[in-house]
């Protein structure tokens, strides 16, 4: 029976973790008698520990990256703008409707030069999920997130998302104002963009409401990040009219960050630290400075009119068909 | 095929004569059943005037998911095309225009890489000869079974639309029972000009998630056209009869400058 969450799938782990940090607490205050033989044992526990985490995250299976990718205590994406940027802005407001926590944005300096920041934001207990609605955005989500794009291309700053959304908002209001126009106009919008454009993927990439800020230029997933056209669950609803059939789905849809280079639909996979990005989130964050710095650098050499050429030539190449493509119609000037 | 059949929407008896004539529209409640692709061409564009394209693009299995190759032929039998999209060019009233039309018959008409191509090389024609884009959607969405390569089509097909923006050729989008998910968040909502036919299902997500989204209070003509009309997400209900002679108008008048 497979695991059902991230919790239940770490729970040994974690069990040990616990026992370690209880027994390196007590090494602090042993009597200098029993300290050498408290440390013999943390240190056995580090090894088992280490081990532990070698052999469950050295295979993860599609279902184990979903879990892992859901992880609560998974760094979101306020942890990044934390470790990687330096004067964030919180930017908000659609000017039409409302205010949408689902997504977060504004400008933000990176190694001295000033870039967009757009991305879903999670939230870690129940007030703050409520109030992130689960990071599923409403129109009004997509409007602000498409208000900071124009704004961007109008400055010359260089767009950056966070992708980290289980979907888009489902709901009823949702519906009425426009959902799928919201997230329609945003990849139209991204496809204007002059400036360069990256997309990171750090925890789940829910298909319509995670790809609506994901046309980029260069699209990074974290390892153990997920990216699907269907949540693995509705996907087993459908085919199997089995929800808890998630397992088998996700391994049907290869979601996983392996898969989407192999389909050659993202850029590059980011390294997370060992044991997943929530147990070391500095050395995750410090993976995607490196790969931010030169993502930016190599894209600052084009010109405007070039990134977006570049980012149609990309979308446009993405489908497998099994007929030869006829050659594509000359750009428009 | 029988001389008799029942409506789908009110259930009553009608004859299948009448009803064809009727354009799979029942008289009494006026339902309108869902059309072939090719059936929507015949009655839409000028006599004699389609032209398919791209008739040869197939799909493989990328995924190898599971059963997707069965049901694949099975739909092709079904319907005699190789995708849920045939497309091709035409004419409205002496306008030549590029068209696609989805049919629900192939795979619920949903979106996988081959349907994303056709769309996109639709859009890029309507572009690159300045031409009207007229395009009928009936779809659940992105297809499952090719996985994120769906996803990417609804970028990619949206880009197109993109280009169509830049060029000034007007692209009109009908929407026809269903219209969902991954076609309907991506280049169906982005048309310059958006019909749909009457009480057709459009929408993002299946009532069934909304309610599962802990939704409670669900109106009772939720993702109808009519819903999405008074909400002002579509320009005109337009039914089945009137449509030929609507398209007409808008791509005399909208075309003109392309």
């Amino acid at each position: 029976m497979a695991a059902k969450s991230w919790k239940e799938w770490e729970k040994p782990l974690i069990e040990l973790e616990d026992a370690l940090a209880k027994l390196v607490e007590r090494s602090k205050i042993a009597p200098e008698a029993e300290r050498a033989e408290i440390e013999a044992k943390v240190a056995e526990y580090e090894r088992r520990r280490d081990h532990y985490i070698d052999v469950m995250y050295s295979r993860l299976g599609p279902w184990e990256k979903v879990l892992v990718a859901r992880a609560e205590k998974r760094p979101y994406t306020l942890d990044y703008v934390q470790a990687l940027f330096t004067d964030f802005i919180e930017l908000d407001g659609d000017r039409r409707y409302g205010a949408d926590h689902a997504i977060v944005g504004g400008p933000a300096m990176f190694e001295g030069r000033p870039v967009m920041v757009v991305g879903h934001q999670k939230g870690r207990n129940i007030q703050e999920r409520q109030y992130r609605n689960f990071a599923m955005a409403k129109p009004e989500g997509y409007r602000k997130a498409m208000r900071l794009f124009e704004m961007a291309n109008r400055f010359g700053l260089p767009v950056v998302t966070f992708v980290d959304t289980p979907a888009a908002d489902p709901g009823v209001e949702s519906e009425a104002r426009g959902i799928s126009e919201a997230l329609a106009a945003s990849m139209l919008r991204m496809f204007e963009l002059r400036v360069p454009t990256i997309s990171v993927v750090v925890g789940e990439g829910g298909s319509g409401g995670a790809l609506a800020i994901a046309v980029a230029n260069s699209i990074l997933m974290q390892e153990h990040a997920i990216y699907s056209v269907i949540p693995p669950e509705g996907c087993a609803a459908i085919l199997w009219r089995a929800p808890e059939k998630a397992p088998q789905a996700s391994a049907a849809l290869r979601l996983t960050a392996q898969s989407a280079l192999e389909l050659g639909l993202i850029d590059e996979i980011l390294p997370e630290p060992r044991g997943g990005a929530h147990r070391d989130p500095a050395e995750a964050a410090a993976i995607i400075r490196e790969a931010l710095r030169t993502e930016l650098s190599d894209q600052s050499k084009r010109t405007g009119d070039q990134l977006k050429a570049e980012r149609y030539e990309k979308f446009r190449a993405m489908g497998h068909l099994i007929s030869p493509p006829v050659e594509q119609p000359p750009l428009i000037a | 095929m029988s001389a008799f059949l029942q409506c789908a929407g009110c259930k009553k008896i009608l004859f299948a004569a009448e009803f064809e004539q009727n354009l799979r529209v029942c008289q009494y409640c006026g339902h309108h059943h869902r059309l072939p692709a090719r059936d929507r061409i015949l009655l839409t564009f000028d006599p004699d005037s389609f032209v398919e394209m791209d008739a040869e693009l197939r799909s493989g299995n990328p995924l190898q998911f599971p059963d997707y190759q069965e049901k694949r032929e099975a739909a092709e039998a079904k319907t005699g095309s190789f995708d849920s999209i045939v497309s091709g060019y035409a004419a409205l009233g002496g306008v030549r225009v590029v068209t696609a039309v989805s049919d629900f018959a192939f795979m619920g008409g949903s979106m996988g890489s081959v349907a994303g191509e056709k769309i996109t090389r639709t859009l890029e024609r309507a572009a690159e000869e300045r031409i009207p884009a007229v395009i009928f959607t009936t779809s659940g969405g992105a297809r499952m079974q090719e996985g994120l390569l769906s996803l990417m089509q609804m970028a990619k097909t949206t880009a197109a639309v993109q280009r169509c923006n830049e060029a000034g050729a007007p692209y009109i989008c009908v929407f026809t029972d269903p219209t969902m998910a991954g076609v309907l968040a991506s280049y169906a909502s982005v048309a310059d000009v958006i019909l749909a036919e009457p009480k057709a299902l459009i929408g993002l997500a299946g009532a069934r998630v909304s309610k599962q989204a802990g939704v409670s209070k669900i109106p009772d003509d939720f993702q109808t056209t009519e819903f999405v009309f008074n909400h002002g997400l579509i320009d005109r209900i337009v039914p089945r009869k009137e449509l030929r002679n609507t398209l007409v108008s808008l791509v005399r008048m909208l075309g003109n400058a392309a």
